[in-house]
C-alpha cells in the first residue's frame, strides 16, 4: 500500500514528524536583535504617517519603530498595546500587505515596505518574554459588563473595560478562549501556542472572568444578561457556515474548512491528523488559503483552490495567493462546484466554468472534473442572529461606537457591521465599544 | 587612464593615498601588507624618544558611534604613540623602505619640547632612508598631559620653535601635523610655515567622548569604570577637516603651503573633496581600520574613473581647484534667489519636508488631504532644509529664479548681477558702491 503523498483516501501520517515540524514552523521567523535594528532604521518617521492611518487600531507605528531604534523594544510594545491589546497576534496574522505595509512610503519608493508586522512582533515578543503585564486596573467602579464571545473583539473589549475598573464576565461557548486566533487561523501564523499564551497574558490585567460552555441562544439570553449586568457586548462571531448548494455535498470527505482548521489547531500531534490525497478547497478568502496550504503541508499530493470569480476578486491578498502557490497549491479561477461525485465517499468534483457579466456569474457551459477525495467548503460564514437585535443585511447593525438597536447592548467583531472581518478590526471595535460603554456607565 | 602618481614635497608615490600614522602603521608586518595591498605611502606610527617605551591601557582603547545597520561613522581612541622600542621601529622602517623604494615612508615623531630630544632622534630617523618626517603636534589624549602632542599644537610659538629645530637638524621634508582642538586653525599653520615647514597635515583627532555607559555612569571606552577623552576620527569628522584644510589653503599667509588632508577619507569622493580644497594628497586611517587595507582598491579605481570622466590627466590638475570658491559669508551673492521645487513624480509622500518646514523653518510647504506637498513660493526662503531631509535624492531641488522675475516672498524684482552684504543698505558698515 502506498504511503506518504500517494496514500489513497483521507489518511493520517503522510509526512514524517520532522517534515511536519518544518512545514508548520513560523511563517515569518522572529527577528534577531540586529535584524530588528536594521529593519527599524529603514523607517522614515513620516509626518502624519500613512501606515498609521491604514491601521484599523491606529497604532503610532513611526513612534514604536523609533523606540525600537532607540533600544526600547518594550517601550515600543507598550505604544502598540495601548492601541491594540492583541498587538502580538496582529503582528502575526494581520494582512499587513494590504494595510500598514501597503501604505508605507517605502513600498511606493522601492516596492519594499518597512516590515512593520515583524517589527511589531519583535516589540511585543520582547515584552511578553520579559513577563508581567504592562497595564494596571483603575479603581473598581462596581459596574459589571457581560461579554459574549472570547474572540479578539471580546478580549479587547474586556481588557479595556477591566483596565478602566469595571468587572467583566466573558461567556464563551468553546472550551478555550481566543476565538479565531485559537481555532481559525493557520498554525504557521501562531506557533508555540501563541494564541493561548496571549490570552493568559491579557487576563493578567485582572477583573476578567471567563465562563466556558456558555452560548447565546442555548444557555444564555440577552434579557437574562441585562438583569445581572450593567452592559452587554456581543462578540459572537459568525457561527454558521454557508452551504455549497452542489449535488453530493453530503458525501463523506466533504466538510467545512473552518472545522478542519480548528481540528488542526487543536491537534496535539499533526501526524494523527488525516488529510486527503487530492484535496479541493472551494472559496477565495483567507480561510480557503489557510485550509489549502495546511492540507498541502500535511502531505496531500494535490491541493486545488477553486474560486468562482477572478483572481482580482479573491478575498485573500496577493501575498496569501503567492504563499499558497509557493507551497504547491493550484489556484483555479472562474470555476464553481456543480457536483461532488463518488461511490459513497467523495472521489471527484465537477466544476463549471463561469463568466462574469455586470457582476453576475453565469456558467459558460464548460465543465471540468477533478479528482478529489476531500473537499473543503470555505465559502463564508454567517451570523446566527441573536433575538431582539436589529440587523443590517447579514450582520448586527451598530453605530460608530458599537451601539446596537437595543440600549445597553453593544456589538463588535465579525458579527457586527463595519470594517473588514480581520482580527485587527475586531480589536479596534472591541476597544472602541469599551470606551463607549465606559462613558455610558460613568455618566 | 588617469595617472595617479603623486609628487608631494618631492616625494613620489604611485597614488595619493597614504596610511596615516596610527595603529595600522605600527609595525613592519602591517606596513608590508599595506604596500602589498597598494597603498601609495605610509606615515609610520609615531616614534617616541629613546628609552623605555610608553605603555598603553590594557582595557579597551576605542569607542564608536554608528549609523544605520551599525555602520561605523565615528571612532575615538585613547591609544598612545608606539609602545615598541625606538630601535625596533627604526630597523623595521629601514628594511621596509629598502624593499619598497617607490612608496612614500614618513616617520612620525613625538619627543619632548626640548631641542636636545629632537636633535638626538632626527639623525637616527634619517638613517632609515625615510622620505620625510611628520611632527605629531596633534594627539589630544595621554601624551598631551605630558606636554607633547596637542599640547604643542595648541601653542603656535612651540610649533614654530620645534619646526625650526627639525629643519635645522634634518634635511628631508618636514610635515607638521595639526590638531583641530584649537579655535583658529590658521594660527598653528602660520606658525608651521614660519618655522620652515614644508607642509602641514590635518586634521589629527578631535577631543571626544563617544558614548556613556548609563549603568556604569562611565564614558566609553571604559577602563575599570572610568573613561578619558579620546581622539575622534572617521567619516563623522570629515566636514570639520574639510573646512580646516580650506581655511589654510585660502589664507594669504599660508596659501600654497602643501597640505596632506586627513579626516574621515573613506571613498574616492572624500579624497577628491580634500584635494580640490587644497590637499596634495590624503591620509587614511579609520576606513582601513574598519574595512581592512583593501579599501585602497576602491579609492584608486574611483579617483581614476572620476579623473577620466573629468579629463584630468594627473592629480596635480585638480588639486586646489575649489579653493577660489571658498569665501567669506559677506561676499556671497545676495541677488541669487532660489525656490525649492518638489518633483511630484519622484515624491513618495513621507511628509518629512512638510514637518521640517512647518515645525522648524518657514511654513513654506503645504500639505493636501491626499498628501500632495507643494512649495509656497511666497514663503520659501530657499533654506534647503527640505532638500536635506528628503529621503529621495533629487526629488526636491533648488531652482534659481531668473533675473527680472519677481520674488513672491519679497515682492522685489530679482536683480541681475552680483551684490553682497558689504554694499547692502542694512549693513551699518556698508560702503557705497563706487
Amino acid at each position: 500500500m502506498a504511503k506518504g503523498h500517494q496514500a489513497s483516501g483521507i489518511v493520517a501520517g503522510r509526512l514524517s514528524p520532522q517534515a511536519l515540524s518544518e512545514n508548520f514552523d513560523d511563517l515569518h521567523a522572529p527577528y534577531a536583535p540586529h535584524e530588528a535594528a536594521v529593519a527599524a532604521d529603514r523607517c522614515y518617521f513620516c509626518h502624519d504617517a500613512p501606515c498609521m492611518t491604514a491601521c484599523p487600531t491606529a497604532i503610532d507605528i513611526p513612534l514604536f519603530i523609533r523606540q525600537i531604534q532607540a533600544g526600547h523594544p518594550e517601550g515600543a510594545a507598550r505604544t502598540i498595546l495601548e492601541q491594540n491589546i492583541l498587538g502580538g497576534m496582529c503582528a502575526r496574522v494581520c494582512p499587513t500587505e494590504t494595510l500598514c505595509e501597503e501604505a508605507c512610503v517605502r513600498q511606493t519608493a522601492e516596492g519594499k515596505p518597512v516590515e512593520i508586522g515583524r517589527l511589531q512582533r519583535h516589540a511585543t515578543d520582547t515584552l511578553m518574554a520579559a513577563g508581567g503585564h504592562p497595564f494596571e486596573r483603575a479603581a473598581p467602579t462596581g459596574k459589571r459588563v457581560a461579554v459574549l464571545g472570547a474572540g479578539p473583539a471580546g478580549l479587547a473589549c474586556a481588557h479595556r473595560l477591566a483596565m478602566l475598573g469595571h468587572d467583566v464576565v466573558i461567556h464563551e461557548a468553546r472550551p478555550k478562549a481566543g476565538g479565531l486566533n485559537e481555532f481559525g487561523i493557520a498554525a504557521y501564523k501562531s506557533t508555540d501556542d501563541f494564541a493561548a499564551r496571549e490570552v493568559d497574558w491579557l487576563l493578567q490585567i485582572g477583573g476578567i472572568t471567563i465562563e466556558h460552555g456558555k452560548a447565546l441562544g442555548r444557555d444564555l439570553s440577552i434579557d437574562a444578561l441585562m438583569e445581572g449586568f450593567d452592559a452587554v457586548f456581543l462578540s459572537i462571531g459568525l457561527g454558521g457556515v454557508n452551504a455549497l448548494r452542489a449535488d453530493g455535498e453530503d458525501r463523506d470527505g466533504v466538510r467545512d474548512a473552518v472545522d478542519f482548521i480548528a481540528e488542526l489547531r487543536q491537534a496535539s500531534d499533526l501526524g494523527d491528523l488525516p488529510v486527503g490525497r487530492n484535496v479541493v478547497v472551494i472559496g477565495g478568502g483567507m480561510t480557503a488559503v489557510d485550509a489549502a496550504v495546511q492540507a498541502k503541508l500535511l502531505g496531500a499530493e494535490s491541493v486545488t483552490i477553486a474560486y468562482r470569480r477572478s483572481r482580482d476578486d479573491m478575498g485573500a491578498s496577493r501575498f496569501e495567493q503567492d504563499l499558497a502557490a509557493s507551497k504547491g497549491v493550484r489556484l483555479m479561477f472562474n470555476v464553481q462546484p456543480v457536483a461532488v461525485t463518488g461511490n459513497g465517499a467523495a472521489s471527484g468534483i465537477t466544476l463549471a466554468y463561469t463568466s462574469e457579466q455586470d457582476g453576475q456569474l453565469t456558467p459558460t457551459g464548460e465543465t471540468v472534473d477533478l479528482v478529489a477525495d476531500q473537499v473543503f467548503k470555505a465559502i463564508g460564514q454567517t451570523l446566527i442572529a441573536p433575538d431582539g437585535i436589529a440587523l443590517d443585511g447579514r450582520k448586527i447593525k451598530v453605530d460608530g461606537t458599537g451601539r446596537t438597536s437595543r440600549a445597553g447592548v453593544w456589538a463588535g467583531g465579525d458579527c457586527a457591521t463595519g470594517g473588514e472581518d480581520l482580527t485587527v478590526t475586531a480589536v479596534a471595535e472591541g476597544r472602541d465599544a469599551a470606551m463607549d460603554i465606559h462613558g455610558v456607565l460613568s455618566a | 587612464m588617469a595617472d595617479l602618481t603623486t609628487d608631494f614635497l618631492g616625494i613620489s608615490s604611485p597614488n595619493p593615498f597614504w596610511l596615516a600614522s596610527a595603529p595600522p602603521t605600527d609595525k613592519e608586518y602591517n606596513v608590508r601588507r599595506a604596500f602589498e595591498a597598494g597603498w601609495g605611502g605610509v606615515v609610520w606610527k609615531t616614534l617616541g624618544a629613546e628609552g623605555p617605551p610608553v605603555v598603553n591601557v590594557n582595557g579597551p582603547r576605542y569607542g564608536a558611534i554608528y549609523g544605520a545597520d551599525r555602520r561605523l561613522l565615528g571612532l575615538n581612541n585613547i591609544e598612545l604613540i608606539t609602545d615598541r622600542p625606538l630601535e625596533t621601529n627604526l630597523e623595521e622602517m629601514a628594511r621596509v623602505k629598502a624593499d619598497y623604494p617607490d612608496r612614500a615612508l614618513i616617520a612620525s615623531i613625538m619627543v619632548p619640547c626640548e631641542e636636545a630630544a629632537w636633535k638626538a632622534i632626527l639623525p637616527r630617523v634619517a638613517e632609515t632612508g625615510a622620505d620625510g618626517i611628520e611632527l605629531n603636534f596633534g594627539c589630544p589624549h595621554g601624551m598631551s598631559e605630558r606636554g607633547m602632542g596637542a599640547a604643542v599644537g595648541q601653542v603656535p610659538e612651540y610649533i614654530e620653535m620645534v619646526t625650526r629645530w627639525c629643519k635645522q637638524y634634518y634635511d628631508r621634508p618636514v610635515i607638521v601635523k595639526l590638531t583641530p582642538n584649537i579655535t583658529d586653525i590658521r594660527k598653528p599653520a602660520r606658525a608651521a610655515r614660519n618655522g620652515g615647514a614644508d607642509a602641514v597635515s590635518l586634521i589629527n583627532t578631535i577631543n571626544s567622548i563617544t558614548t556613556v555607559d548609563l549603568d556604569l555612569m562611565s564614558p566609553e571606552p571604559s577602563i575599570d569604570g572610568k573613561g578619558s577623552h579620546g581622539g575622534y576620527c572617521g567619516p563623522a569628522v570629515k566636514p570639520i577637516a574639510l573646512n580646516m584644510v580650506a581655511e589654510i589653503a585660502r589664507d594669504p599667509e599660508t596659501h600654497g603651503l602643501p597640505i596632506s588632508g586627513i579626516g574621515g577619507v573613506t571613498t574616492w569622493r572624500d579624497a577628491a573633496e580634500f584635494m580640490v580644497l587644497g590637499a596634495g594628497n590624503v591620509q587614511v586611517c579609520t576606513a582601513a581600520m574598519t574595512y581592512g587595507f583593501r579599501v585602497v582598491d576602491e579609492l584608486k579605481r574611483g579617483l581614476s574613473q572620476w579623473m577620466d570622466d573629468k579629463g584630468y590627466d594627473r592629480v596635480s590638475d585638480f588639486v586646489g581647484q575649489a579653493v577660489p570658491n571658498v569665501t567669506d559669508w559677506q561676499y556671497l551673492n545676495l541677488n541669487y534667489v532660489a525656490k525649492a521645487k518638489i518633483d511630484q513624480e519622484a515624491c513618495i509622500k513621507c511628509g518629512r519636508c512638510y514637518a521640517a518646514c512647518e515645525d522648524t523653518s518657514h511654513q513654506a510647504i503645504s500639505m493636501s488631504p491626499d498628501r500632495v506637498f507643494e512649495v509656497k513660493d511666497e514663503d520659501c526662503v530657499a533654506c534647503n532644509l527640505c532638500v536635506d531631509v528628503c529621503p529621495v535624492q533629487g526629488c526636491i531641488t533648488m531652482e534659481r529664479m531668473a533675473p527680472g522675475t519677481v520674488d513672491p516672498r519679497t515682492g522685489k524684482v530679482v536683480e541681475d548681477g552680483y551684490a553682497n552684504w558689504t554694499t547692502h543698505p542694512n549693513n551699518p558698515a556698508a560702503r557705497a558702491a563706487e
